[in-house]
């Protein structure tokens, strides 16, 4: 990876000449990134005994989920539009999908600002923040392949969960994954720039874990809220993380409505680019290294 | 005695380090309640759906809720093990402990107290206060001393199996997301298990005891007679896992060989 890298910064510094120079470089920029991911994945399989235990953890909230939701139902009408088994999907589903879109970007962010090394990072012809992106993609595949599908297989097995027979709610369902992933990972890369401005964000962290797990839909349902509060999380980007995917996946949106769920999350996942691009333009002109 | 002083410097020094960086305390205190609060309010929108969870209406889940947060809140005061593997066996501290005359998972404990979580106590007073009204539960001569011996018992079923867990790692220093695993497992002991089926009713009885930290034990003051004898079983479960924990840790610090660096 280094050397290609040292390609793209001296074929770019040499390459104003013509469009041939300045192609290739771009190619190998291209490649590097590539390589983030591949490497991220690589690290993450070398840990793969770490996640074996994730699985569990996650069959258990599934479990504590579904055994007190079905203390709720017991007589067996429907709740915020949910019936009991579509009730037991969303949750397996929603669990699931976090399995595969959760990651620590703004942790691994703020230990880059905190300790100094994202001098050294910003400095590389790189952008910094794609990278981490692609670093979230890598680990994303793995968490995706090793924890989220083995994950769901477990699930099945313990739980009623009734997944939809036709190929266009799975490919559907992967899309919006992939955008619920974008949009995690933003609001995460987001929260990690934080750090340049408050120094120690650590509670700003974990503030975000709390409000996304909660109002994405994940510990309960967005319908089930009271009026007013669902109605604020409309406007807000958590909704497209779990509860419109799960809406879709469960069969409680259908047809045009699917097209409006996409629409909702490529309009989040665009408006969202706006604070990082900016946080990034400013943090470079903030920036000051503490010790080091 | 020796002891008692010690904590004294203990938590003098705790005290001159964290007011050098006030907000970081406040913002703990806030953020450790947050976490606290995504479970009420899981409770609360229950509740607006329903009236009873297996049997139990809302002030009892409320009350039971607020009961798992005291002792939960002295617990992650006195004993915060997270992380031990990486800070004592991996960068080699433990060996700085051991070279010390005091025990050393006394030691342990004390460089790791953390009060913030102590507010989570309080706030659960007051949840066990507010809905305990609510239900007009009487207030006998014994529900203090009752809520004090409970809460440090289920205080000691919490140590007793994380200081189990953590010195695993005595033993392999792979990490092995075991306390994670804990971590879920606990929140079950929250709800009545008896909306659990009957394997991880067992489970959380008598192998991993975390019915007696919060569901159990409240019962007594919410006056449910069908867990009253569980309730009263709590200092005994406290001792036995809490036996269990020393023991275990003391041989693992017999076989601890250092991490050679």
């Amino acid at each position: 990876m280094s050397d290609k890298l040292e390609t793209a910064v001296s074929s770019s510094a040499g390459g104003s000449s013509a469009g041939g120079p300045q192609e290739s470089s771009r190619r190998l920029l291209m490649g590097a990134y590539l390589d983030f991911i591949r490497i991220r994945f690589l690290t993450m399989l070398a840990y793969r005994v770490n996640y074996y235990s994730g699985i569990l953890i996650y069959s258990l909230n599934i479990g504590v989920n579904y055994f007190t939701w079905m203390a709720i139902y017991g007589k067996g009408e429907s709740l915020g539009g949910f019936s009991a088994t579509q009730m037991t999907s969303y949750v397996a589903v929603s669990w699931m999908a976090r399995a595969f879109y959760f990651n620590n970007l703004d942790r691994e962010i703020s230990t880059d600002i905190r300790d100094g090394s994202i001098a050294i990072q910003f400095i590389r012809p790189y952008n910094y923040v794609l990278v981490k992106m692609m670093q979230g993609l890598g680990e994303g595949i793995f968490r995706f392949m090793l924890f989220m599908i083995p994950g769901m297989a477990i699930a099945m097995l313990l739980f009623p969960v009734q997944l939809p027979t036709e190929l266009s709610a799975w490919v559907g369902f992967l899309v919006m994954l992939f955008f619920s992933f974008l949009i995690n990972s933003q609001i995460n890369v987001i929260t990690g720039l934080s750090a340049f401005f408050v120094e120690n964000n650590e509670g700003m962290m974990r503030m975000k874990r709390v409000v996304v797990d909660l109002f994405s839909g994940l510990v309960v349902p967005i319908s089930l809220f009271p009026g007013w509060l669902s109605s604020i999380l409309n406007f807000l980007p958590f909704q497209a993380i779990t509860y419109l995917p799960g809406s879709v996946f469960t069969g409680r949106v259908q047809g045009v409505g699917i097209w409006n769920v996409l629409g909702v999350q490529v309009f989040w996942f665009l408006v969202l680019l706006i604070p990082i691009i900016w946080l990034n333009h400013a943090a470079r002109q903030r920036l000051f290294v503490q010790g080091g | 005695m020796y002891y008692f002083g010690l904590i004294n410097e203990y938590l003098k020094n705790y005290i001159k380090s964290r007011l050098t960086y006030r907000a970081d305390f406040w913002v703990e205190v806030v953020s450790d309640l947050l976490f606290q609060a995504t479970n009420f309010i899981f409770i609360l929108v229950i509740f607006m759906h329903t009236d009873s969870l297996g049997g139990w209406n809302q002030n009892e889940v409320v009350f039971v809720y607020g009961f798992f947060m005291v002792p939960f809140g002295i617990f992650s005061c006195f004993v915060n093990l997270w992380g031990f593997s990486e800070r004592y066996i991996t960068k080699g501290e433990m060996d700085r402990v051991l070279t010390r005359p005091a025990h050393n998972l006394f030691q342990i404990l004390l460089e790791n107290i953390d009060p913030p979580s102590l507010f989570g106590s309080l706030i659960g007073l007051v949840i066990m206060g507010i809905s305990g009204a609510n239900l007009g539960l009487p207030f006998e001569w014994w529900t203090i001393p009752a809520l004090i011996v409970l809460s440090l018992s289920a205080v000691a079923i919490y140590t007793g199996i994380y200081t189990t867990l953590t010195s695993l790692s005595f033993y392999s220093d792979a990490p092995t997301g075991i306390l994670p695993l804990m971590y879920n497992i606990q929140t079950y002991g929250r709800y009545p298990v008896t909306i659990y089926n009957r394997a991880i009713q067992v489970l959380l009885t008598w192998v991993i005891p975390f019915a007696f930290v919060g569901v159990y034990p409240a019962a007594l003051f919410l006056q449910r007679d069908e867990m009253k004898g569980m309730a009263l079983l709590t200092p005994a479960v406290g001792a036995v896992f809490l036996a269990i924990g020393l023991l275990a840790w003391n041989y693992g610090v017999k076989r601890y060989k250092g991490a050679g660096s």
